[in-house]
């Protein structure tokens, strides 16, 4: 029996050790196959047909200019976004068809903050807890420690408008850690952050996959992607040009000394055009 | 400095994602429901006031100055009173929900986070619903001491049929929000401007607010429009428990079945409406 199937109904294990099954045991934390998302009135597809795994305490990078499909994608599989076909599976949960199981699952950390301008900072860790059932002896410790860790703590009443970018970024992090996801997704993670900040973030993140947690993140930024993941998929205009780890997909085109070359050799256009 | 997550953490994260899909949703609802408790007792002064302005200069200037200055008949309180409690219970509720969505689903996505909680994204709409009918019921609770106040002795309101005016209230907070509901997932943020002139003016002048139902027997075309507005229902239903019989009579209301009728089809109607246009913006 898996991780997940613990205390769930009969038939509800039943489900999971299937999904295992089909999984390799519940190797991934995140597979897609053929994923198709056509947005209404749209003339092309925003994702088109692509398909990857996750391996389960990896952390996997999708890089692309804008537009090529990364948020799209990452949509999908954080359940805000339907698929127009294929399939999406997080932890072995179909995305489609366990929207509400996969939320527990994982947290995501967008592009442009959406942070609940209503609540004061800390009370913004405590609520998204209690959105997950966390009891509120632990929320508010883990809101204590989490703001420690990320700088904010002499910052939790504060009004979240008042807060710089990095700060705002710091507090979207803690927010999605909130409660323990299996998988974290962050969208163009350090987009517009100051150096600082961005290495702040990037320590972060490496701590928290040292610890297990599963990341996907997008980024245009070749730099973010080579210090950071241990596969890439490149994507354009809803495609995966070529998936795989940094050292191999340098020695895709001779002579390249990063992946924006790559980019470049297979595209014929820079990252950020 | 590598303790963001413990041990601890992810075995209580396991018991977390143990419970039913029920369990998870409910609780999740309820922790929605707190979170706007907390930002309405931030706003309570602001809300307060809001509620209580407009139903005061309405009692006031209809109620009072014009009875007593003989431009209105002198029981004209005692009509207007149910619609004054009806068009706040509609009112405060629509907007309850139609304003803050229209800005949170908008461009700043705010609700994102909410949206991500482990319920059904139709709750996340039904807890804006209920959160929306309930503040409206506080409001219009309070126009009737508002009105014992203003009104004087012509605060004439019957209370043999509590009950009846309870369940009046809530059925129009309920039509209100669910009106709210399809309203903000309806309306773009640049178009809000417009509610006041096209929604809520046409709605407050054509809910039989100011006059009875029966009263527009001589406009019969106007006493059909105003069957389009879920406020003529909510007005009248109200007026048939509240208002004192003239002469041992009871004042004319429109049929309490056909008021349970329009207020049960606008609640059925919009509350449907509004939770698809709510999935389709929240999901896309």
């Amino acid at each position: 029996m898996t991780e997940n199937a613990i205390g769930s109904s009969p038939a509800q294990q039943e489900q999971v050790s299937t999904e295992s099954r089909i999984s390799g045991e519940n190797e991934f934390a995140i597979e897609v196959r053929d994923l198709v998302k056509r947005y209404p009135k749209a003339q092309f597809n925003a994702v088109d047909g692509i398909s990857f795994t996750v391996k389960r305490g990896e952390i996997f990078g999708l890089l692309g200019p804008n537009g090529a499909g990364k948020t799209t994608t990452i949509g999908i599989l954080t359940t805000g976004v339907l698929p127009t076909g294929g399939s999406a599976k997080i932890m072995g949960l179909d995305v489609a068809a366990n929207p509400v199981r996969v939320r527990q699952r994982i947290a995501v950390v967008p592009q442009k903050s959406n942070l609940d301008k209503r609540l004061r900072a800390r009370e913004l860790l405590t609520f998204h807890a209690s959105y997950h059932a966390v009891p509120r002896a632990e929320r508010e410790a883990r809101a204590d420690r989490l703001l420690a860790e990320f700088g904010l703590a002499d910052r939790g009443k504060d009004n979240v408008n008042h807060y710089s970018g990095g700060m705002a970024q710091r507090l979207m992090l803690a927010r999605a850690l909130m409660h323990t996801p299996d998988v974290l997704f962050l969208d163009e993670p350090t987009n517009s952050l100051d150096p600082q900040s961005r290495l702040f973030i990037w320590d972060r993140i490496r701590s928290l996959n040292e610890q297990g947690m599963t990341i996907l993140l997008t980024t245009h930024d070749m730099d973010e992607a080579e210090q950071l993941c241990e596969r890439i998929a490149i994507m354009d205009h809803g495609h995966i040009l070529v998936l795989d780890t940094t050292d191999e997909l340098l020695k895709l085109v001779p002579g390249s000394a990063n992946l924006e070359d790559v980019f470049i050799s297979l595209t014929g256009r820079t990252l950020r055009s | 400095m590598n303790t963001t997550t413990t041990a601890h953490d992810y075995s209580s994260a396991a018991a977390e994602r143990s419970r039913s899909l029920f369990s998870v949703s409910f609780l999740a609802f309820l922790a929605l429901l707190r979170r706007d408790l907390l930002i309405a007792r931030h706003d309570f002064i602001g809300n307060l006031v809001q509620w209580l302005v407009v139903p005061a200069f309405f009692l006031f200037i209809f109620g009072r100055v014009l009875p007593q200055t003989g431009a209105a008949a002198p029981a004209y309180g005692a009509l207007l009173l149910p619609g004054m409690v009806a068009m706040s219970l509609l009112m405060t509720a629509l907007f309850g929900i139609t304003l803050p969505l229209v800005i949170d689903i908008g461009n700043e996505r705010e609700i994102e986070d909410r949206l991500l909680a482990p319920l059904p994204t139709a709750f996340v709409a039904l807890e804006k619903v209920l959160f929306a009918a309930l503040t409206s019921l506080i409001a219009g609770a309070l126009v009737f001491p508002l009105a014992f106040l203003i009104l004087g002795n012509a605060y004439q309101v019957r209370t043999d049929s509590i009950g009846t005016l309870i369940s009046m209230m809530i059925l129009s907070a309920f039509a209100g929000a669910s009106l709210g509901l399809t309203l903000g997932t309806a309306v773009k943020a640049e178009q809000i401007g417009l509610l006041n002139s096209v929604i809520l003016l046409p709605i407050i002048f054509t809910g039989c607010v100011y006059f009875s139902w029966s009263a527009l027997d001589s406009i019969k075309w106007f006493q059909v429009v105003v069957l389009f507005n879920p406020l003529t229902y909510s007005s009248e239903g109200l007026r048939g428990v509240m208002t004192p019989g003239l002469h041992g009579n009871a004042l004319p209301a429109l049929d309490m079945r056909w008021v349970l009728l329009g207020l049960a089809v606008t609640i059925v109607v919009f509350l449907s409406l509004g939770i698809k246009g709510f999935i389709r913006r929240a999901v896309r």
